[in-house]
């Protein structure tokens, strides 16, 4: 306990360490708080997408804080729903059966930018008789635009941002430009209030009808979407837990296991000292990436799968070497005499008496390969041989390499991984050196 | 007084046996070599087990021959007049007759030796559906015009990283605790990204944000007329990897390098040389770097053997045609023949390229030369 109290008064020493493990610790909230929030179920589910996880979200939207250094106001999505708030829709009972509802969906738009899409959700209850709703539209300057006239199944989505006949209309113009631009100034946008005047006609007795506007815009949540509609934030609190346990798990399982083994080698010599360092020599020139690819492809991509086989190459390498050259002084102190005197087993020695004299050697080993983990759990995403369900930072590397995302400018997507990854790779490495540094007293004054 | 004693007495049986260390030389060469050799053996026969694991593999290829044979029996006119059962027994003996011929009825152990001696030949037969350039499906050709891509990349790479890093190296030790060496110190630790990593800032600042570079391929589309003009296409087109290789390592490679010479700068035999008033050039090349060369070529055998692991994915960020690249073509393909044997090809490069530096090393090192020391560990 002692000791490690003096590690840490040490480490206080050293800003890049203070820097690093800061890092770590809020790496690590984050990682709690993306447990807790989202539940492992629902971060599957949410990452999958079904045809109705993110219906209200906009295509490559990006981050809505740029909107603060921007000085054309970019538009966030704007969602009205007559099931929210009942007050947008007015009833009218016509007797037989039949009635009006009549829905005003209003909204003020203020921005400079004009809309991605836009999509009218219908939802209705009825029997036999479908309900009707005619809609139109109405631009601050007064203008009304008809857009359509449907009769409305159970659930019926009507894109008005795909309507050919609206387009023609229009003149031409695509339906989120034409009816926001100003007609003298088509580039511009009017500002003010817009209303989406939606006329139902029930035939029913029971029998209603609602609606929703969602208006997608430029701009979503903190981290902006991707071409699925996605949240990028789920995948970047997501990809936090995952590449801190992938990460820790890898280094130092494959660290703890190469001790044992160059222990186990020193201690019995001969022809297990042998084979090992025969097998190392062999495993030091395996490609690894290339194995990782086929165990991948031929067996299972689930990352737990892909860990095992990492801890397993990872056992082998130069660490076993040096590893092996310190047991070697170990070996030859006098308390492993005492030891062997006192008549204790093999097993005891190797874990009682040598592996604790090395650990402080190791500690510092085991925190400078996490990164190289985290990134190899990246490397393999981005080669698309990620965890199938799981989402995480390489995964989004992917899906941003391979849309293209760099070529047509969506730089949040690639940035916003990628420094996450570099950030926790760093925390790792920086308080790596500085141990390394604190337990090698050989490297202090260089 | 006591070092000049020692060398001195040294260096008379060091003259006698100079006859011999060419000997030596080739000794230490031809040992590692075999052992390197025996290692590629291991590694591509562990390649082939895994990607055969669970007979997986054989009974997708059993798979495609029924698939094949009952479409040929399917489209031919003849088979119209047979009964359904003596098309079946003619279906089964042509699947028989295929599988014999491709040897998949012989028992596992035997056939792994034969995928062997294939692996290592690179006889690998015909992808299932990637296609070479010039139209080839022998998986031969198919590597055979990738590998001179990642060659070239990644030779260019390695030597522009090996004499940055020395040179910054020799520099940084020079300048001990300026600005520099510990803005170098400090960077070290981003050298735990890899080289893709960067290639992919690299894109955004030089070919998205600047436009000045390619996003990535080898060539100009359509490539230029002479000879010279594809040379400096080829040239531009290798400037973002090359540096996205030496970012990904520079740092932590130079810090260490100096600190091997700043160990090696503070023996009394270089003090010894600075009394006698030699140029800190000639210091540095007779007592520092000399005696640091093979510490520091073992050190960047590790840092390649990391560099060629990326190589895949810095390949595929570029759109490099190299061999990383195919094998990312062929695991969205899934082309099982295609990845085995892109796992050969990255064994061999490694082995070849740990080979090289062993050849440097014993050309460097003194233990190996003069026979003083043991094989290194």
């Amino acid at each position: 306990m002692k000791g490690l109290s003096n590690v840490f008064r040490q480490l206080r020493t050293y800003p890049s360490a203070v820097a690093g493990l800061t890092i770590i610790v809020l790496m690590v909230i984050l990682a709690i708080y993306a447990l807790v929030t989202i539940p492992y179920s629902e971060a599957v589910q949410l990452w999958r997408g079904g045809d109705n996880v993110w219906l209200e979200t906009p295509r490559n939207a990006r981050p809505a804080w740029l909107n603060y250094f921007y000085k054309d106001k970019m538009p966030e999505t704007i969602v009205l729903r007559t099931t929210d708030d009942p007050s947008l829709k007015t009833t009218v009972d016509l007797g037989g059966g039949v009635s009006t509802s009549d829905m005003l969906l209003e909204f003020d738009y203020n921005y400079d930018g004009f809309p991605t899409e836009l999509a009218v959700f219908l939802t209705a209850e009825y029997d036999s008789a479908r309900p009707n709703v005619t809609m139109k539209w109405i631009t601050p300057d007064g203008r009304e635009i008809p857009i359509a006239d449907l009769s409305v199944r159970a659930q019926e989505t009507y894109r008005i941002s795909q309507d050919t006949r609206l387009v023609r209309r229009l003149g031409g113009a695509q339906p989120e430009i034409g009816l926001f631009a100003d007609p003298t100034n088509p580039g511009k946008v009017v500002k003010g209030t817009y209303q989406l005047v939606a006329e139902g006609l029930v035939f029913e007795e029971g029998s209603t009808v609602d609606a929703s506007l969602v208006v997608y815009g430029q701009l979503h949540g903190l981290a902006g979407t991707d071409h699925r509609r996605r949240d990028i934030t789920v995948a970047l609190l997501w990809g936090t837990p995952v590449a801190l346990a992938f990460g820790l798990v890898a280094a130092v399982g494959s660290s703890l296991t190469t001790m044992m083994l160059a222990a186990a080698a020193v201690w019995f010599g001969g022809w297990v000292d042998w084979v090992i360092r025969r097998i190392n020599e062999v495993v030091m020139i395996l490609p690894l990436l290339p194995i990782l690819i086929m165990v991948g492809l031929f067996y299972s991509r689930s990352i737990w799968v892909i860990l095992g086989v990492v801890i397993l190459l990872g056992i082998f390498g130069s660490g076993i070497l040096s590893y092996r050259s310190m047991f070697l002084q170990v070996k030859e102190s006098g308390y492993i005499e005492a030891a062997r005197a006192y008549g204790a087993g093999s097993g005891r020695i190797i874990f009682r008496y040598m592996i604790p004299k090395i650990v402080p050697v190791l500690i510092p080993g085991f925190v400078t390969q996490v990164p190289a983990y985290v990134f190899l759990e990246a490397t393999l995403s981005v080669l698309g041989l990620g965890d199938p369900v799981l989402p995480t930072w390489g995964k989004l590397l992917n899906d941003a390499h391979t849309n293209g995302a760099l070529f047509n400018g969506y730089f949040y997507w690639v940035l916003e991984p990628a420094s996450l990854l570099i950030i926790a790779g760093l925390g790792f490495a920086m308080l790596g050196f500085a141990l390394d540094r604190i337990f090698n007293p050989r490297l202090r004054g260089l | 007084m006591q070092n000049i004693e020692t060398t001195q007495g040294r260096s008379v049986p060091a003259r006698k046996r100079k006859s011999s260390s060419l000997g030596r030389i080739l000794k230490y060469t031809l040992v590692r070599g075999t052992t390197l050799l025996i290692t590629v053996v291991i590694g591509v026969y562990l390649a082939i087990l895994i990607a055969n694991g669970g007979g997986y593999v054989d009974e997708m290829r059993k798979g495609q021959i029924r698939e094949q044979v009952s479409l040929e029996l399917a489209g031919n006119q003849e088979m119209q007049f047979l009964t359904l059962k003596e098309r079946r027994e003619l279906e089964d003996s042509m699947v028989q007759i295929r599988t014999e011929k491709l040897g998949l009825d012989r028992p596992f152990m035997v056939r792994s030796f034969e995928y062997l001696w294939n692996g290592l030949t690179l006889n690998l037969g015909s992808a299932e559906y990637l296609l070479s350039d010039s139209g080839s499906r022998q998986v031969r050709n198919i590597l055979g015009e990738r590998l001179a891509p990642t060659l070239l990349l990644m030779a260019t790479g390695q030597l522009v990283l090996f004499f940055s890093g020395v040179s910054l190296a020799l520099f940084l030790s020079r300048r001990y605790g300026s600005f520099l060496d510990k803005f170098v110190i400090a960077m070290a630790p981003t050298s735990s990204a890899p080289a893709w990593f960067y290639g992919i800032f690299l894109i955004l600042i030089f070919a998205a944000l600047l436009g000045w570079l390619p996003f990535g391929g080898m060539i100009d589309a359509p490539p230029p007329q002479t000879a010279f003009l594809r040379s400096l296409s080829i040239l531009k087109h290798m400037i973002l990897p090359v540096l996205a290789l030496i970012i990904s390592s520079v740092f932590s490679t130079s810090y260490s390098w100096r600190t091997f010479f700043l160990i090696y700068s503070s023996e009394d035999y270089v003090d010894m040389a600075k009394a006698k008033g030699l140029s800190d050039r000639a210091i540095e090349r007779r007592y520092v770097l000399r005696p640091t060369l093979p510490t520091i070529i073992t050190s960047f055998a590790l840092t390649l053997i990391t560099l060629w692991t990326g190589a895949i994915v810095l390949e595929t960020v570029f759109a490099w045609p190299g061999i990383g690249r195919l094998t990312q073509q062929a695991i969205n393909l899934f082309d099982t023949p295609v990845i085995v044997s892109t796992v050969v090809i990255y064994a061999y490069l490694l082995a070849l390229t740990v080979f090289l530096l062993d050849i440097i090393y014993s050309l460097v090192d003194p233990r190996v030369k003069l026979g003083g020391g043991g094989t290194r560990s």
